[in-house]
């Protein structure tokens, strides 16, 4: 299980970092997104995974490590203010400067429009 | 501790002549003149202490345990320094009142030379040499301020700029010295650093530590080949000249050598370096102030001189030296402060200062041409004067060291010639400027000065006098316990007379008046002599090279920063790659020893579907919709793997954050391009693709590597202490409110910050209302489906008692302010939707900003209220109440601290969604097309 878990973390950091790696602001919004869950599984799993035992006493007799879940937990809540703070950026970005391209001017197409 | 007060007072002089502006001048200058006057009133206080050869010291610890301390100390040197700062401030502050025009603002000149007062204060009291250092960059800031004071001159600019980059460049040497002894040493301390002669001077690095400290000390004083800055600093007012760049700031060159002699001097090195330096700096300086004919260039290159002469004084092997160059500090700051303002006068009455049209002042200005003759007497050495006592030591001295060996007899051959020029210049001083024929076409018709505007030269200058002949009686205390605070023992025993008796030192005197005297005559063929050689202008070369250094640096940035943003990221998951992966390779095996888990069919479903999501998102980037639904079942899976590893907490959160940022991204679609164009070319996707997939890898395995491997958490604490410490059962929500309170709040202020943010962004947004979707189909007209409305409004008071709930039972069950918070906001947001912002705000008109700041002030005051019980901050506090109706019942503080959370959380939330809702709400209802 564990190997698949790091999988999944893999996975998402690769697909978080392809889609920052656009040249459109609202991929590189998803793309954020996408690695912000990565990074908080990544932490999370530092305290490693277990089953049904929650860090809460008295309903088990072993509990899971609750520092990481603490951190985790803060962590969510301002990567949706960063998010929500990004996202408005490049609302912002679109309509003082007429696009949408990470770089804020549009590369003109080499070749054939 | 009333040590502090000394460099306090005249901070705070500086602060309160700042608002004198509505003053009148005399007002203004009065109140300034309190602070200073009342520092010196302290020093002399301590005086007799010092006098009697103690050293004051006091201590403020600060950071002990970095050996960083607020440290002042007062002995014999610094006492003598600090009489000088503040005396001499008070003279030029008096005087700057009638030299400044009804144009200049006076507040900002006081403000600014208080300021700088306190920052040679601070350089001559300090214990701790970085705090010397701290001082030292200010007395560089202020003296920016201060040659930059006509700021609309552009040579005041540049002089300012010039004497920044020169000493602010020297300053940076001196830091890196300073932290070299300070690492030999193993102490900033300056008391300690002085007793450790043995230890630096054995040490490796001593010579690269001298000579930065040199660097340092040069720079400020003007030494060769540093010297051009200090001319062109002549660009400031008159008070600032004679103040700064005579009697003071200069000085803290000399200071610094000073200070410094203990511990770094003694060396061969040592007296090559300094002595050398002060010899060129003494020619050169004597030699080119005969050529200027600006008074202020003159006096300037007299000053360069004089510090040159101080120098090299201490750069002999004797101890009387030391006595010399401390006496000759002294003389000079008196002499030079009275004629800078002596030349003050005379630009102020007639409009010029330059020495081809000032002819025959003597007529219109009896008085100041006097008290002016007299200090440049001095400044030539003339008997019965200041000046005399000092130079006639250093001619001695010059006559018993061995700086170059057998070639030693040089020196005192050039220290007459030295003074010849000296003679010289000055001569030319009185009788260009007071006498030679008649003025010559002036701007102004010259008169003698106010009354008051010569108080302060007449002290000087009486000072000079009084000095000058009775030594013994004012000086020599002074001398003795400055000198043995310089040598670090007791002072040598010596004794100033006016008269030796016929002696080497005389004939050289005499030599050096007579030969003065002879150049002064033959001047003309001098001068032409001067004219014929090729224009040297140090501004220019400076300049030039200032130049070329930005714009090779811009190039260099030019090439790296090219503002594509892409470009940079890539760069960035480039190093992240090599840091991360590399100490990858160098591990022998991956996998840990923990016994692996085995799969089951319900993880596995969970990752399976996770996977789909991503890729699905990655695959339909392009097409916003589908990608949103797919990045929303990601957010989903995130939160059940929460709830299958034993997180309850967070799966909650995940789960409500989820709901929220779909939302969000929702209304975000509306304001972006609804097509992306398809513009990576194939090479470029297949880069990515592999940066992106080599950076998954590597994370993958790291986080495969560290789940593998036993954990030793210091979680332990936490879980023991949760109940008995923290009053509360819910480990991660005891972790949150109280035994990290303070990350908790900072947190919340991040989003707080956040939120506000947004709001800024969003004010005066310019709109793109798309009129139609990209396929050209009108939007739905239909506003507000009824269907939500109704069920919505009446979910409400069911979510907020859920959000309640979910809030009280935080501390001992999953839940608690960020969840509870997140709950209520999407309850809001939810009437946001179905009704528009127009109709929550005529129901529901709060102002979030203020809701988020409610909420970080009630979790603050949580934080402050247990200082009131004299605990640290965030202290909590809980006890069990057996309350009626509801029986025994836990009261925690924390549940104040969550309740702050709670606000901010719904706060910000609400105030992200409702803004960027609103924007579309208040917008203008024409349509534009993209």
């Amino acid at each position: 299980m564990e190997l698949l878990y790091a999988s999944c973390v893999g996975l998402l950091v690769a697909c978080g970092v392809f889609l920052i790696l656009r040249a459109r602001t609202f991929p590189v919004v998803l793309g954020l997104t996408m690695l912000s869950y990565a990074v908080n599984l990544f932490l999370f799993a530092s305290g490693r995974l277990t089953l049904n035992k929650a860090a809460v006493l008295g309903y088990s007799s072993d509990y899971a490590d609750p520092l990481p879940q603490a951190l985790v937990l803060t962590a969510i809540v301002i990567g949706f203010a960063m998010t929500a703070f990004v996202v408005i950026l490049a609302i912002r970005g679109r309509s003082d400067l007429g696009n949408d391209h990470v770089n804020g001017i549009v590369p003109e197409k080499k070749g054939k429009a | 501790m009333t040590l502090f007060w000394i460099p306090l007072l005249s901070l705070i002089g500086s602060f309160i002549s700042a608002f004198t502006g509505k003053l009148s001048r005399n007002q203004s200058t009065a109140i300034t003149l309190v602070a200073p006057a009342l520092a010196l009133l302290l020093a002399i206080d301590h005086a007799p202490a010092v006098f009697a050869g103690e050293t004051i010291r006091s201590t403020f610890e600060w950071v002990p345990l970095l050996d960083i301390n607020i440290a002042f100390r007062l002995d014999g040197l610094a006492l003598l320094f600090v009489f000088m700062i503040l005396g001499i401030g008070m003279l030029v502050i008096f005087y700057a009142r009638y030299y400044l025009s009804a144009n200049d603002s006076m507040p900002k000149l006081y403000a600014y030379l208080m300021l700088f007062m306190t920052a040679m204060l601070g350089i001559v009291m300090s214990n701790n040499v970085l705090q010397l250092w701290l001082f030292w960059e200010l007395t560089s800031i202020s003296s920016f301020l201060l040659i930059s004071y006509w700021w609309h001159k552009s040579e005041a600019r540049k002089g300012a700029k010039m004497a920044l980059a020169i000493t602010g460049g020297g300053g940076l040497a001196l830091l890196a010295g300073l932290m070299l002894i300070g690492d030999i040493v193993g102490s900033y301390n300056l008391d300690v650093i002085l007793s450790s002669r043995e230890l630096i001077q054995s040490h490796a690095l001593y010579e690269v530590a001298l000579i930065l400290v040199l660097l340092g000390a040069f720079t400020k004083s003007a030494q060769f080949p540093f010297h051009f800055w200090l001319p062109h600093a002549m660009a400031a007012p008159t008070p600032v000249s004679a103040y700064l760049h005579s009697a003071t700031m200069v000085k803290a060159g000399i200071f610094l050598l000073a200070r410094f002699y203990p511990a770094l001097a003694g060396t061969e090195l040592w007296f090559i370096l300094v002595g050398l330096t002060g010899l060129a700096t003494l020619l050169v300086g004597a030699y080119i102030a005969l050529f200027k004919h600006d008074l202020k260039g003159l006096l300037a290159f007299s000053t360069i001189s004089h510090l040159g002469l101080i120098t090299l004084l201490l750069g002999l092997d004797t101890e009387l030296a030391t006595v010399a160059a401390v006496f000759h500090i002294i003389n000079h700051a008196t002499f030079k402060a009275s004629l800078f303002m002596a030349t003050g006068i005379i630009d102020h009455e007639t409009g010029t200062r330059d020495m081809r049209k000032l002819n025959g002042m003597w007529r219109f200005m009896p008085y100041t041409a006097t008290l002016a003759m007299v200090a440049a007497s001095a400044m030539a050495g003339v008997p019965l004067l200041n000046g005399f006592l000092s130079k006639e030591m250093f001619f001695a001295e010059t006559l018993h060291q061995q700086l170059l060996g057998s070639m030693s007899w040089l020196i005192p051959i050039l220290a007459t010639v030295a003074g010849a020029f000296s003679v010289a210049y000055s001569a030319r001083f009185i009788h260009d400027v007071f006498f030679n024929g008649e003025p010559i076409d002036l701007p102004k018709e010259p008169h003698e000065a106010p009354r008051y505007m010569r108080f302060p030269i007449e002290i000087l200058v009486a000072l000079c006098l009084i000095v000058g002949m009775f030594p013994n009686f004012v000086v020599d205390g002074m001398l003795k316990t400055a000198s043995s605070a310089v040598l670090g023992e007791a002072a040598p025993v010596f004794e100033i007379a006016i008269w030796h008796g016929f002696n080497l030192p005389l004939l050289m005197s005499g030599l050096a008046v007579c030969g003065g005297l002879f150049i002064y005559t033959q001047r003309k063929y001098l001068f032409q002599f001067q004219a014929s050689l090729p224009p040297m202008n140090a501004k220019k070369v400076f300049e030039r090279t200032m130049y070329n250094i930005v714009s090779w640096s811009r190039a260099r940035i030019n090439a790296i920063e090219n503002g594509s943003l892409q470009r940079y990221l890539m760069l960035m998951f480039i190093v992240v790659l090599v840091s991360a992966g590399w100490p990858l390779f160098e591990m022998s095996q991956l996998v840990g020893n923990m016994e692996p888990t085995p799969i089951d069919v319900h993880n596995a479903i969970g990752a399976g579907l996770l996977m789909i999501g991503a890729i699905g998102t990655v695959i339909w980037h392009r097409t916003r919709m589908v990608a949103l639904l797919m990045i929303s079942v990601v957010g989903l899976m995130v939160s059940v793997a929460f709830t299958r590893f034993s997180a309850p907490d967070l799966a909650l959160t995940q789960l409500t954050v989820e709901v929220v940022t779909i939302i969000l991204l929702m209304l975000a679609l509306f304001f972006l391009p609804q097509r992306t164009p398809k513009e990576s070319s194939s090479i470029r996707v297949l880069r990515d693709l592999g940066i992106a997939s080599a950076i998954g890898v590597i994370i993958g395995s790291i986080s495969y590597a560290l789940i593998t491997r036993p954990l030793d958490s210091i979680s332990e604490f936490f879980i023991a202490n949760a109940k008995v410490g923290g009053g509360g059962t819910n480990v991660v929500n005891v972790i949150l409110v109280d035994f990290r309170g303070f990350d908790t709040l900072g947190e919340i202020t991040v989003l707080g910050i956040a939120a506000l943010g947004i709001y800024k962004l969003l004010i005066n947004l310019p709109l793109f209302m798309p009129g139609s979707d990209s396929e050209g189909r009108p939007w739905a007209k239909e506003k507000y489906p009824l269907l939500l409305a109704s069920i919505s409004q009446s979910l409400l008071p069911l979510a907020l008692l859920v959000s309640v709930y979910i809030f009280l039972r935080g501390h001992n069950l999953p839940g608690g302010g960020f969840i509870a918070g997140l709950v209520t906001a999407i309850a809001f947001i939810l009437q946001y939707i179905a009704h528009g912002s127009n109709w929550i705000a005529e129901r529901f008109d709060v102002n979030y900003r203020k809701i988020i700041a409610t909420g970080i002030a009630i979790s603050l005051a949580t934080g402050v209220g247990s200082w009131f019980f004299d605990r640290p901050f965030l202290t909590s506090w809980f006890d069990y109440f057996d309350i009626p109706l509801v029986g025994k019942t836990e009261l925690a503080s924390a549940i104040a601290f969550d309740l702050g959370v709670y606000i901010t959380v719904v706060g910000a939330t609400l105030m992200i969604l409702a803004s960027l809702g609103k924007v579309t709400a208040n917008a203008p209802k024409e349509e534009v097309n993209i």
